[in-house]
């Protein structure tokens, strides 16, 4: 789904005030609420997300430095419990590109001649489809597969599903440790 | 020779572990909460029966939903819920809170730096991006999620990735009516929203040593919305003499010992740097619905049709129609409707104290609706010891209590469509405010000059002491 806007920030992606539920579910149908829907709630038809052709896609292109603004996790919440999985752009702003890995989304960069390509593509012909390798960090289509950079230890977590915390706890000691001299010498 | 910048030095000490092709497991001095981003963290943690490892380096307030009028009384009843969950949250895990009924409530970020929480040399987070704020003091302060939360919690430590460093040095000497937000304004103008994304910076050079700490916690609240992950300033005696005076300070001189190590070699070399001369500045005001989009107060609005970048021409575009001015047209006739003066950004007591001396012996205009809120009970205290209060209810202001009030527009203060707002706050998103809402960032002194005349004035106009601001 090409959603062709630079800065979208994460004001947009989930209004503040769908920011008051306390479950980490259900944000799917907020996202985007502002521009997704008219003052009287019904549906803005001129939005992508709600054109017909685009939905049920699980990859979104989005322009530069998405996901800018507030740290709100609900924004790759919200994009995942809608059905997003992989997001395609030129750069993502730090802690939304950081959140989205720990709530097992992908956010791709690409260089913008690649993206714009998939722009193109995607807005004359809204068949058209892209496929993620993420094991051998590739984005195909039915005629090319480009290349992508991953940092290996994000990608092992999004393959195996780890556990953040479960994983550092496997440093306990190390945490000990380094609390016993921390705490000692300030 | 040392080699190392301020951010190398902070990071270095608080490494507990790292592999080669891996983020590095970071130790945490500080951790910060609030209703909004800690509800699922806490949640988290119950599900898989873990526990709080040091609920002493934990702190909690409530800010974001809170009432400025009637703040006993909340009448969204999913916000009380926000406010209740941490209440029962902190009670079950052992966590200080500064709750509704503490003289200490207040921003998260402004109550910090009060209570003496905020320590140079520190790695301080907290699930609110405007962290970046406790890098005013030498510390390494910043935003994360909520999984990071319930991480910090359950071991006090965070996987982070190294982030690049970037000096951003400031010179000369700042005009009267150009204020720390006119710096950080002109800065982001300068670089871009996205311009130190990866990125920690530095600011340093004359026009950043000068200022005051209040001042200098301004310049780094708004590191985020130029993409940068913190943003820091060297501690030095402005920083010393400010702590001498705050709560949990009683070693302050063997600190102080260590906190003068805290500053960039000279040898020190940065990933990027960047220049800027702070007696070319002027009053800067946002005119679109990016921090970004700035421009100094007797300029005018850009034309689109002079952009040749067709996704940065796209933006101005749809700012200028979401914001409902015109191409070209001078910042000093934008009319407005509401002045706010308030949140992490410009809440503190030298913010007020010099927004009071703009509204002394003069009226708010007719067509605009004021509203004065203090960043913390604390600074509301002072501010009404210092008769503030007064000045700014004669002027016809409202006063409120404190919170993140219309910054964010998760409480009662919010705006309508189409309502337009001066706006000491930090960020002009598309109905950040209020949907549909129309915000303009300014500083504390341009938002009530502002408020006086109806419309943007060049604050320079007014015949104040300008030495302390």
């Amino acid at each position: 789904m090409p959603l062709d806007s630079a800065n979208v920030d994460t004001d947009q992606i989930i209004p503040k005030q769908f920011l008051k539920r306390i479950e980490r579910t259900g944000f799917g149908e907020f996202l985007f609420f502002d521009w997704r829907f008219n003052d009287d709630g019904s549906p803005n038809d001129s939005f992508i997300l709600n054109k017909n052709e685009y939905k049920g896609s699980k990859i979104l292109l989005a322009q530069d430095n998405f996901g800018c603004g507030s740290s709100r996790e609900h924004a790759p919440w919200a994009l995942r419990d809608y059905g997003f999985k992989v997001i395609i752009s030129t750069s993502f702003a730090d802690i939304f590109y950081n959140n989205s890995f720990k709530n097992g989304i992908l956010p791709i960069i690409v260089d913008s001649k690649l993206l714009n390509n998939f722009f193109k593509f995607s807005i004359s012909d809204s068949s058209y489809e892209l496929y993620i390798d993420l094991d051998n960090q590739k984005i195909k289509d039915l005629n090319n597969e480009y290349y992508f950079e991953l940092d290996p230890f994000r990608k092992k977590c999004l393959l195996e599903g780890l556990d953040d915390i479960a994983l550092t706890m496997i440093h306990s000691d190390k945490i000990d440790t380094f609390e016993k001299q921390y705490f000692r010498s300030t | 020779m040392g080699k190392k910048t301020i951010f190398d030095k902070i990071w270095d000490k608080h490494l507990v572990h790292e592999e080669e092709g891996k983020p590095t497991l970071l130790y945490i001095d500080l951790h910060l909460i609030h209703e909004v981003t800690s509800p699922q963290a806490f949640e988290g943690l119950r599900e898989s029966k873990r526990i709080v490892r040091k609920p002493n380096l934990t702190f909690a307030t409530m800010d974001h939903n809170v009432p400025t009028l009637n703040r006993h009384n909340i009448d969204d009843p999913i916000s009380a819920q926000q406010i209740d969950t941490l209440v029962k949250n902190c009670e079950q895990f052992g966590i200080k809170l500064f709750d509704l009924n503490s003289p200490y409530q207040g921003i998260v970020h402004v109550i910090g730096p009060e209570q003496g929480l905020t320590k140079p040399g520190m790695t301080i987070v907290c699930g609110d991006s405007h962290t970046s704020t406790h890098g005013a003091f030498g510390s390494l302060a910043f935003g994360i999620g909520t999984s990071e939360v319930e991480h910090v919690l359950a071991t006090q430590c965070l996987w982070q990735v190294k982030p690049k460093t970037f000096e951003v040095k400031v010179d000369g000497k700042r005009p009267k009516g150009v204020t720390a937000k006119d710096i950080i304004l002109s800065i982001i103008g300068d670089i871009g929203t996205a311009g130190a994304t990866g990125h920690v910076i530095e600011y340093r050079g004359e026009a950043i040593s000068s200022l005051s700490m209040e001042q200098r916690m301004t310049i780094c609240n708004m590191s985020i919305e130029g993409g940068a992950r913190a943003g820091m300033i060297s501690p030095d005696e402005i920083t010393f003499e400010y702590l001498r005076n705050k709560p949990n300070m009683e070693n302050i001189d063997n600190e102080i010992i260590e906190w003068k190590k805290l500053k960039s070699d000279n040898e020190a070399v940065f990933d990027r740097s960047l220049k800027l001369d702070a007696s070319k500045m002027s009053p800067q005001v946002s005119w679109g619905t990016s921090p970004g989009m700035v421009s100094g107060i007797n300029n005018k609005i850009p034309n689109p049709k002079n952009i040749e970048d067709p996704v940065k021409r796209k933006s101005v575009e749809d700012a200028l129609i979401y914001m409902g001015i015109k191409a070209d047209m001078s910042i000093t006739d934008i009319k407005l409707d509401t002045v706010f003066i308030g949140s992490c950004t410009n809440s503190r007591i030298e913010d007020l104290v010099a927004a009071s001396k703009i509204f002394k012996g003069n009226k708010v205009a007719d067509n605009i609706n004021a509203i004065v809120v203090p960043g913390s009970q604390l600074v509301k205290y002072q501010a009404e010891k210092l008769g503030l209060d007064k000045i700014f209810k004669d002027a016809g202001c409202e006063w409120r209590e404190s919170g993140c009030s219309m910054c964010l527009a998760m409480n009662p203060d919010k705006l309508s469509p189409g309502e337009r707002c001066a706006s000491t706050s930090n960020r002009n998103f598309e109905g950040r405010q209020g949907k549909g809402g129309r915000t303009h960032l300014v500083s504390p002194i341009m938002a009530a000059a502002a408020a006086i005349n109806g419309r943007f004035i060049d604050v320079r106009e007014y015949d104040i002491d300008w030495e302390d601001y």
